[in-house]
């Protein structure tokens, strides 16, 4: 299922003649900002799920949901990045693989798919906020809006977390 | 049948049907090199395989293929359509054997000479016989061959191995007269075996020619079923995928059922009932697949035990019941060392020398047993050994010498408990290290290695009669009953091997739950079972945790329930003690090893098989749970460990520790393992740093970096960072970004410049060379590799001349054999000294507080000197040492203060309050020197 997807993002890159200066993202929102994943990071896109929240876990790690039999994890990217606990009930999850393990990124609402040239790519200003500058990989000026491509390496990487 | 002998069978059938098929290809392509060496070498593995098995017949036959063979191959003999024939028909005789064989379990009696003579003439280049007509040269062979056997009958004893040779170097000459061939024949014939020998020659008449025979059980070869037709290999990854695959059938037909059991009447009710029991039988099908008896573990231990009882000069039995009790074959895999291991400690530490045992009244010859059965849903395996037993008192010295318990503990302990001591880390009764076992690899090890597949271990042992030892595990790991149970609203599975029983327990039923001191206890038959509720252990019962992760749930719930959770979550909150004495909750006794614990939860479902699955990384440092899963149901729930929560609840599976020796273990254990943090810098040799150490790590921008006062800064949380450069002469870049291992102590923080993190590592601090080089500590082998340990306080003092010098230094610790104790509430420094003071020889304590180290004092602890900090919070360094030196049992016991202070004043006032010795936090030096003075002293005294 999740490779069906992969292809399914493989072709749509493909269809869009995908060239060395442009890359797609899967766009969404927390907290109002924009944030962008590669598209081929991304294995789904889950509305609302019934999860499993699992004592003595980090705050941000939700609990486990099962995805078509899978056991999937899920982490509320708000707190992972420090922001306040989103208000709403309702969420939208991108669910992502890192080190063989699925993980659902609990976001506020997933956009649409932009390609992006890589011309409009900027490093973080050194200004961000350090959260932030740890899980970002960069700025892509857009039209209206900033985008923030997440490092999902990094978020996921609990080793590094760990470790301080 | 013979497991041997049934491989035997299945193999040599293969390479048959393999030579075949190869021997046609040849004679289409006789100079296909490849093809004639592999043929020769499957009739040679086929001729030695029978040589080893001990079945003559066989042997001689496959020789005299093999010969012919080898003399093509060589380029001696041509493939000719005769050849290949007569090799076939060899091939032939080969298989009735076989089927022969197969059926009775025994070789055949019988005669093959004409086939050999042929095959032999043959080999010799006499192909001329061969090629005339075979049954008339038979017949006339065969005559001959019965005088001249019966001449080597007369003439030559049975077996000699000499006489094939011999008779093949006779063959040769009869060729060379050209006589006829069938002439050596008879040297096959005198069999490695006599017995063999003897049955061939006198019924040398009676026995059916091979072609007859192979006639006749040609008829009934179809009805017979054929042990090489009935076994197939199969790759373990194609069976581990279709376990796997029936796993999740398992799940998917749990979740059907579970839907049918909403619903009345449903006419999907008998095909699924249909389907659940497929299932279960595919299920048990696949499941035997896996299925190796426990034997192949134990096949390497006569071997092991011989070679012990003669390195040992013990006279050893080992006796093997149940070798055919099948276990999967993961869990075989993971429990074929624990049980060598045992063996050997058995063979080594449990059975006494043949005098010893004489002297004590026991047969010479010590027994060790093994015994494997079934027993329910698991598979019992019990190590005997019929030795000395343990000695509880050898246990309690050491035990006593290792500091695992403390002596008015262990006075209240029964036997058995002490016995679990050699369970322990850090225990290993032998009192010497033998080249056997005792190499560290110890009990603790075995405990760990089963612990983790979900069995248990337990042993019993009578000193002077012998030690027992049962381990129990479940059959297979794939697919496990749970029991599934709530808990705050939350569901949790309990692997069903745990659980022993369940009791409901409530004011008004005959089981109250009673509190000691809040502690909760239930009495059940008369024994108080120690209780532990979930919904503390879980941290379920913080009414804002479970708010929060009320409102995190965003699961489509309908109005109600959202009511009814929030109106649970509200209730939970008003009633933080649930499991009180007034409401009704069930508890789940489980066992673990011998100690039995009562987990509280609020409702009890029933069991379900489940796969366990393992958490995500994220959450494989919560030692509670197992794994997770997917019920029926579809949701997920959280398995639990009743071994972490033994753990958890201050009871490492060897039950009853008290919570001085809890504490004890838990400076120990920091002691033994630390988790390093490796990185690379200045050279190509690893480096590591205690990870405690460590606040943070940092990539700082380079851009960012300052120069000021000689040396590097940045701004890092509104403070000027020092960085500290490994080696001095190095620049920094100007920009890009660097990774920098942040040290904080207190509100001074100084970054490490470092070229790379590599990884994070937990184990051993064993510090193999020590280093005179300043700033390392010594080298130790990390992961495999040697590693630099670096002395993060040299850095320390590097950045901040005086970092030593605010309100932390350490008083002395005291050793008993080198034991100090560490007071020092600063925990930077307890980890700065530890690896220090390890690598210097020392076995060292560390307590945060002077009231810690009391208590290690009425605890019975023992050290030879304390080193102490003089700025302590409660009772400080000075107060320490006047305590310590007037009225304990340590008065005698020197202290070492660990000070920057220096000045003379401070020294008088620190002798008056019994310090023996000043020395700067600073100089490690000054520290193992002092330390070494000190013991050297007390010595003297004594």
């Amino acid at each position: 299922m999740s490779r069906r997807m992969t292809e399914d993002a493989a072709e749509r890159t493909a269809g869009a003649e995908v060239s060395a200066d442009k890359e797609d993202f899967v766009t969404f929102f927390i907290a109002e900002q924009l944030f962008g994943i590669p598209v081929l990071k991304v294995q789904d896109v889950l509305s609302a799920h019934n999860i499993t929240r699992i004592p003595l876990a980090p705050p941000e790690i939700a609990g486990s949901l099962n995805l078509r039999g899978r056991v999937v994890t899920a982490m509320d990217v708000r707190l992972r990045l420090g922001l306040p606990a989103r208000e709403s009930e309702s969420s939208m999850s991108i669910v992502a693989e890192h080190d063989g393990e699925l993980y659902s990124l609990m976001v506020d609402s997933v956009g649409e798919v932009l390609a992006l040239k890589t011309s409009d790519w900027e490093r973080n200003p050194p200004t961000l906020d350090p959260k932030f500058r740890e899980y970002s990989l960069g700025i892509y000026r857009l039209e209206r809006k900033l985008l923030v491509v997440l490092d999902v390496n990094r978020l996921l990487d609990y080793d590094r977390v760990q470790a301080v | 049948m013979d497991d041997l002998l049934s491989e035997f069978l299945t193999e040599t059938n293969e390479s048959l049907a393999e030579l075949d098929v190869e021997l046609v290809q040849l004679e289409q392509n006789p100079n296909d090199k490849d093809l004639l060496g592999n043929i020769f070498r499957l009739m040679h593995t086929i001729k030695g395989t029978c040589g080893f098995l001990g079945l003559p017949r066989l042997e001689s036959v496959a020789h005299a293929g093999e010969n012919v063979l080898g003399k093509v191959r060589d380029g001696e003999l041509v493939v000719t359509p005769q050849a290949v024939t007569l090799i076939l028909e060899c091939l032939d005789s080969i298989r009735a054997l076989l089927e022969r064989l197969e059926a009775t379990e025994a070789e055949p009696e019988g005669d093959d000479s004409d086939l050999i003579a042929r095959l032999n003439a043959l080999a010799d280049g006499t192909d001329a016989p061969a090629n005339a007509a075979p049954a008339e040269t038979g017949g006339s062979g065969n005559t001959m061959i019965d005088e001249l056997e019966a001449a080597f009958a007369a003439a030559k004893g049975p077996a000699e191995l000499a006489a094939e040779k011999a008779a093949e170097e006779a063959a040769a000459a009869a060729a060379a007269e050209l006589e006829a061939a069938p002439e050596p024949e008879p040297e096959p014939t005198p069999a490695p075996k006599p017995a063999a020998a003897k049955a061939v020659a006198p019924k040398k008449s009676e026995a059916v020619p091979v072609d007859d025979a192979a006639d006749a059980t040609s008829g009934d070869a179809k009805k017979e079923s054929s042990v090489a037709n009935q076994s197939l290999r199969v790759n373990v990854d194609v069976l581990e995928n279709l376990m796997t695959m029936v796993s999740e059938l398992v799940l998917t037909r749990n979740q059907l059922l579970q839907i049918l059991r909403g619903q009345n009447e449903s006419e999907f009710a008998a095909p699924l009932q249909r389907l659940n029991h497929v299932v279960s039988e595919l299920q048990e099908g696949v499941m035997a697949t896996r299925m190796q008896p426990i034997g192949n573990a134990w096949a390497k231990l006569p071997r092991i035990v011989r070679d012990l009882s003669h390195e040992l000069h013990k006279k050893i039995d080992l006796v093997m019941k149940g070798a055919e009790t099948e276990l999967d074959r993961q869990v075989l895999e993971l429990i074929k060392d624990p049980l060598t291991h045992m063996v050997r400690n058995s063979a080594d530490h449990g059975l006494e020398i043949p005098a010893d045992r004489l002297a004590a009244g026991k047969p010479e010859i010590g027994t060790v047993t093994l015994n494997a059965f079934h027993e329910g849903g698991h598979i019992i395996i019990e190590i005997a050994d019929d030795g000395k037993g343990l000695s509880v008192d050898k246990i309690k010295q050491k035990c006593l010498d290792n500091g695992l318990a403390n002596e008015s503990d262990l006075e209240q302990m029964t036997e058995q408990q002490v016995q679990k001591f050699i369970f322990k880390a850090g225990f290993s009764t032998a009192a010497a290290v033998t080249s056997v076992s005792g190499r560290g690899v110890g009990m603790d090890v075995v405990r760990t290695n089963i612990e983790k597949i979900g069995g248990t271990i337990e042993l019993t042992s009578v000193e002077g009669r012998g030690t027992k030892f049962v381990i129990k595990i479940p059959l297979t790991l794939a697919i496990v009953s749970a029991l599934i149970v709530e808990c705050a609203g939350e569901r949790f599975a309990i692997p069903q091997l745990s659980v022993v029983e369940l009791v409901r327990a409530s004011a008004h039923t005959e089981h109250t739950i009673e509190r000691i001191n809040g502690t909760p206890v239930l009495r059940l038959r008369n024994r108080l079972l120690p209780l532990v509720n979930l919904r503390h252990l879980l941290k379920l019962d913080i009414p804002n945790a479970s708010s929060a992760a009320v409102k995190r749930r965003v699961k489509v719930k309908s109005e109600a329930e959202i009511a009814a959770e929030a109106k649970a979550a509200a209730e939970a909150a008003a009633k933080p003690v649930k499991g009180a004495d007034d409401e009704e909750v069930f508890v789940v006794v489980a066992q673990i090893g011998n100690y039995s614990m009562g987990i509280i939860v609020d409702r009890v479902f029933d069991t379900e098989e489940i796969v366990v699955k393992p958490v995500a990384p994220i959450l494989r440092n919560i030692q509670l749970f197992s794994g997770n899963t997917i019920l029926g149901d579809g949701s997920v729930v959280m398995i639990l460990d009743p071994n972490g929560i033994a753990a958890a609840t201050g009871e490492i599976s060897v039950a009853e520790d008290s919570d001085e020796d809890a504490k004890g273990r838990h400076a120990r254990n920091s002691a033994d393992n630390v988790a390093m943090l490796i990185f690379h810098a200045v050279d190509v040799t690893p480096k590591a740093v205690p990870l405690a150490l460590v606040a943070r790590l940092e990539e700082i921008d380079l851009t960012q970096v300052e120069f000021s006062n000689g040396q590097y800064v940045v701004q890092y949380r509104g403070q000027l960072m020092p960085l500290v450069m490994m080696d001095p002469g190095r620049k920094l870049e100007s920009e890009g970004r660097q990774p920098v291992l942040v040290f904080a102590d207190g509100h001074r923080t100084m970054g490490l410049v470092v070229q790379e993190i590599v990884d994070i590592v937990e184990g051993r601090m064993n510090i193999e060379l020590t280093s005179d080089r300043e700033g390392y500590v010594g080298t130790a082998v990390i992961g495999g590799r040697a590693t630099d340990i670096i002395d993060a306080g040299y850095y320390l003092t590097q950045a901040f001349h005086d970092w030593f010098v605010t309100d932390r230094d350490r008083i002395g610790g005291q050793s008993n054999a080198r034991r100090l104790l560490v007071v020092d509430d600063s925990p930077f420094f307890r980890n700065l000294l530890q690896p220090l003071l390890t690598v210097a020889g020392y076995d060292v304590v560390c307590v945060e507080s002077a009231d810690a180290a009391l208590e290690l004092c009425d605890a019975g602890e023992d050290f030879d000197v304390i080193i102490s900090d003089i700025e302590m919070p409660g009772m400080n360094g000075f107060d320490f040492a006047r305590k310590v030196t007037t009225d304990t049992r340590w008065s005698k016991t020197p202290i070492v203060a660990l000070s920057s202070f220096s000045n003379p004043s401070d020294l008088a006032r620190g002798r008056e309050a019994g310090f023996k010795d000043y020395v700067a936090k600073t100089d490690r030096d000054a520290l193992l020197h002092t330390l070494h003075d000190t013991l050297a002293e007390l010595r003297g005294a004594a």
